[in-house]
């Protein structure tokens, strides 16, 4: 290479150094360039989910070789890969719930079909896939909190009275009739979308989103005086008074 | 009258006998997608996955390396599968030649060519924008760096070879608009540009090349009288020389050498054929640090 023959001079060893120092100012322009741009791009929308095991999107996307093995393997159809354009990195696995749900495999052929590791070989059960929690988003428009009998979303969770209960309240609008309240447990919800894919609305009440959106926390420093009391064993403040009820309306 | 590379080789030799290893490598590109589209087509899996990792016949995972060494900058250890398909892969192209994955398999090869091709044909001379080539080196620096600070494969965002690989074999239309603008900069902004100049795929492959066994040799360089074709006709002109003119072994020794074949192609004289590395080494071998001679 003539760089390498020049640089043995005093002035080609100079124009060497400016060379190389243009060269790598020119790639950390476009290195800034494309690690600002890179930032929007990662920013996943609600709607796209990832395949059981996913590991957090972050690490995901330094682990994804991009391959679509997981996606061949997927016999529903639900995986799709990303396409070059769209909000989702080019390459890497989603899917839709509302338009193919997960079917949550026993086998979790997606994951056993992962080379890297992106998709968590340590998710043998699927019932412990956290792919995102559902939420009823809208119960305004849910039938059930209308006070009908509607339920799919509770009949088609592949963890029925686990990841949705009906919880039964009073109808007020009727006055005699009892409200069956679809809801949701975090802690059992595998995110499958099975109750987004099938809400009978035009736009679904109930639909998954990513566990950062759909949960809140409180922070960590709350107790919650009930449990505190009964790990004690006692009341923790001393002497309390017990003031009398009052029942709105200023009764008696 | 402009001299076209490859013309006077076809009157020595034939059409058929000039183009051999253009054929080749076309039918190889074909084929890797061929392969690749016989799953999902036919119901025929031999092999599953893309360019970027995959499982032949089911058993035999292949992993690309420069992905995996992103992911390792990324912090990420992958599983022992893509870990063995990474050293599966390498291994072949230690053999082949690094750069082979250019000129045999990656899908912007014919597109780049194309754009070199009709380049020529149009008559855009010379010009357009002057883009040194070594900022690949940069580049894939930049890649590897970007993916340490992120902490994800950042470059797989915008990498061009792996979306239109990607886009071929899992039918996403966008990648034809991305083939068709490295097309476009190769054709009026960088003469050679994206593959030449730029592409931190195929500089990944170059330090990989720079060890690798197949090379094009050229035994027969007395005969050379200086035509010009292969210069004309070779993606990275700048590698024949040494091997061509130099003192040392008739070898291009280079790891930017694709392997394409171009330069056996269009000479008219045969002074090249494929060989290894160590041709011509023979006959000297065992001088210390001496400039190896060839007779």
């Amino acid at each position: 290479m003539a760089a390498r023959g020049g640089h043995r001079t005093r002035s080609g060893r100079r124009r060497f150094l400016r060379d190389a120092w243009r060269l790598a100012a020119a790639a950390g322009l476009v290195g800034l360039g494309l690690a600002a741009h890179g930032r929007r791009v990662a920013a996943r929308p609600a709607q796209a989910l990832r395949p059981p095991g996913a590991l957090p999107e972050r690490e995901f996307l330094g682990a994804c070789l991009r391959c679509g093995l997981c996606v061949r393997a997927c016999p529903y159809g639900t995986l799709r890969l990303a396409s070059a354009v769209g909000p989702v990195a080019p390459g890497t696995p989603y899917f839709v719930a509302r338009a193919v749900p997960c079917e949550m495999c026993e086998d979790i052929p997606c994951v056993a079909a992962c080379p890297s590791g992106a998709l968590d070989p340590a998710l043998e059960d699927i019932t412990r896939a956290r792919m995102g929690i559902a939420v009823l988003v809208d119960h305004e428009s849910c039938l059930n909190w209308r006070g009908l009998r509607c339920d799919v979303c509770y009949r088609v969770c592949p963890l029925i009275d686990e990841a949705i209960t009906l919880e039964p309240q009073h109808n007020r609008r009727t006055g005699r009739h009892t409200l069956f309240i679809p809801t949701v447990h975090a802690d059992r919800c595998t995110g499958c979308g099975k109750c987004e894919k099938s809400c009978v609305l035009e736009e679904a009440a109930i639909k998954v989103l990513p566990p950062r959106l759909a949960r809140g926390r409180a922070g960590g420093h709350y107790r919650l005086g009930w449990e505190e009391k009964a790990k004690a064993g006692r009341p923790l403040v001393p002497g309390l008074i017990d003031l009398p009820d009052r029942l709105p309306g200023g009764g008696p | 009258m402009r001299r076209v590379p490859g013309r006077a080789a076809a009157e020595a030799r034939g059409r058929l006998a000039a183009h051999r290893w253009l054929l080749a490598r076309r039918a190889a590109q074909l084929g890797v997608f061929g392969l690749f589209l016989l799953g999902p087509l036919a119901g025929v899996w031999l092999i599953r996955g893309n360019l970027s990792a995959s499982l032949v016949l089911d058993t035999v995972p292949l992993t690309d390396p420069f992905l995996l060494a992103q992911n390792l900058a990324a912090g990420h250890l992958p599983e022992a599968a893509a870990l063995l398909g990474g050293a599966v892969v390498l291994a072949f192209y230690l053999a082949v030649g690094g750069r082979s994955y250019c000129g045999w398999v990656c899908p912007l090869n014919p597109v780049t060519d194309a754009a070199a091709w009709l380049r020529a044909r149009l008559g855009i001379a010379g010009g357009g924008a002057r883009v040194d080539a070594r900022l690949r080196w940069a580049l894939l620096a930049m890649v590897v760096a970007l993916a340490a600070l992120t902490g994800t494969a950042a470059w797989e965002l915008y990498n061009p070879v792996s979306i239109v690989q990607r886009g071929i074999i899992y039918g996403l239309a966008p990648a034809a608009a991305v083939a068709l603008a490295v097309f476009l900069f190769d054709l009026f902004v960088v003469p050679r540009g994206w593959c030449g100049r730029l592409c931190p795929v195929g500089a990944f492959w170059g330090l990989v090349g720079s060890g690798a066994l197949v090379r094009v040799t050229a035994p027969a360089r007395e005969r050379c009288d200086r035509c010009m074709d292969c210069y004309a006709a070779c993606p990275e002109p700048q590698v024949i020389r040494p091997a061509l003119e130099g003192g040392g072994a008739p070898v291009i020794l280079s790891g930017l050498c694709t392997n394409c074949g171009r330069c056996i192609d269009v000479c008219p004289q045969e002074v090249f054929r494929f060989g290894t590395r160590f041709h011509g080494r023979t006959m000297t071998a065992g001088l210390p640090g001496g400039r190896e001679e060839a007779t």
